[in-house]
């Protein structure tokens, strides 16, 4: 592909994926793996994985730095730029436009009827990313790993401890795995 | 000078905020509200109740409506900027080494260990916005279920596995569908 064509259609999919993502940056991460992994294969599913983690332990919102990493590894430092101006032209431009007449908005049961049918769409896809990743965790066949995840998760939803807390420890976890395994030289865990 | 002012001002904001929008409300609430004057607590809830219901980061979202308010569309674009810029080199600069050292074996080791916890900080997103939609934030009993979000959600779910639908297009269906359905019951 022409490096012109790909910067456009980076920018347009950013574009796209940023105006339907209501709700927190999971839900971001969600859209560009089923739009950049599944259907596109511009990035594989462990680099995705890999790049929301990054997202997710750097300051900023996780939109902003998903489009950030999503936009270098498919075309270097052009690619950071149009990625991110697709993402934040979106919420930029509804909020100029609902900010004039914000009461009206808020208030207007029609809108907030259809928002609440489009978090039943949102909560749908993200099981379905879920599973999809989820099964490739399980494919490791390592019991290290599904601690990690069922850990994570019983920490992050039931206990809401801080996901900063949960990046830290699941990198210190990684970090004594390789050293274990230089020292006593064992391939699996 | 008022741009400047608010792109430094959202500068904090974006440097400061780690791990989602929640940890951003607060900071956005002591800075712009209580330290500057520059929108008051009621136009803050406000703007948090739109944040929800728009697309994009509450970072962003907080940034185009402060920003407007105080300056019009030049100050949006200067909140804006501010609260994108810390990320722009911290994040590249990490895109860059993710890029040229991920296969180094500690890094290896490292990431694979995060791969789960990243699949479980989504899995729990979803559950939470699952039970919105299923309970609205009430207690989950049979009585306060919410039948049509139920309905729509595994709805939703079938048509994204089996038929291979487009996520945005099934989340516009399902928000669709609930106006209809709701305004033909009452």
């Amino acid at each position: 592909m022409r490096k012109n064509t790909l910067l456009w259609k980076l920018f347009t999919i950013m574009l796209y994926i940023s105006t339907f993502t209501f709700g927190g940056g999971f839900v971001i991460v969600s859209l560009m793996k089923s739009k950049l992994v599944d259907e596109l294969h511009w990035i594989d599913e462990q680099e995705m994985l890999d790049l929301a983690a990054i997202a997710q332990s750097t300051p900023g919102a996780i939109a902003v730095n998903g489009a950030i990493l999503v936009g270098y590894r498919v075309a270097g430092i052009l690619g950071v730029i149009v990625s991110v101006i697709g993402t934040i032209l979106p919420p930029m431009i509804v909020l100029s436009i609902i900010s004039v007449f914000y009461e009206l908005f808020a208030t207007n049961p029609y809108v907030s009827l259809v928002l609440k049918g489009m978090q039943a769409g949102v909560a749908a896809m993200i099981l379905d990313v879920v599973l999809g990743l989820g099964s490739t965790i399980l494919k490791t066949r390592s019991w290290v790993y599904y601690s990690i995840m069922i850990g994570a998760f019983i920490a992050t939803f039931f206990y809401k401890v801080n996901v900063v807390y949960i990046i830290l420890t699941s990198t210190l976890i990684g970090i004594c795995l390789v050293v274990y395994k230089q020292r006593v030289g064992v391939e699996h865990v | 000078m008022i741009y400047l002012q608010l792109f430094i001002c959202f500068l904090q904001v974006g440097m400061f905020s780690i791990g989602g929008g929640y940890a951003a409300i607060g900071l956005i609430q002591s800075l712009v509200v209580e330290q500057r004057g520059w929108i008051t607590m009621q136009e803050f809830l406000d703007l948090i109740t739109i944040a929800e219901m728009t697309p994009g980061p509450i970072t962003v979202n907080s940034a185009t409506f402060v920003g407007i308010a105080v300056a019009g569309t030049p100050g949006a674009i200067a909140a804006t900027l501010g609260c994108i810029f810390p990320a722009l080199f911290l994040v590249t600069l990490l895109a860059y080494i993710y890029d040229r050292y991920k296969d180094l074996s500690i890094l290896q080791s490292i990431l694979a260990s995060l791969r789960p916890a990243v699949v479980a900080l989504i899995a729990s997103a979803g559950v939470s916005i699952l039970l919105e939609v299923l309970f609205a934030g009430e207690a989950m009993m049979l009585s306060n279920l919410n039948w049509i979000g139920g309905i729509l959600f595994l709805a939703g779910f079938l048509v994204i596995r089996k038929l291979k639908w487009s996520p945005i297009l099934v989340m516009c269906v399902c928000g669709i569908c609930n106006l209809v359905i709701n305004t033909l019951l009452h």
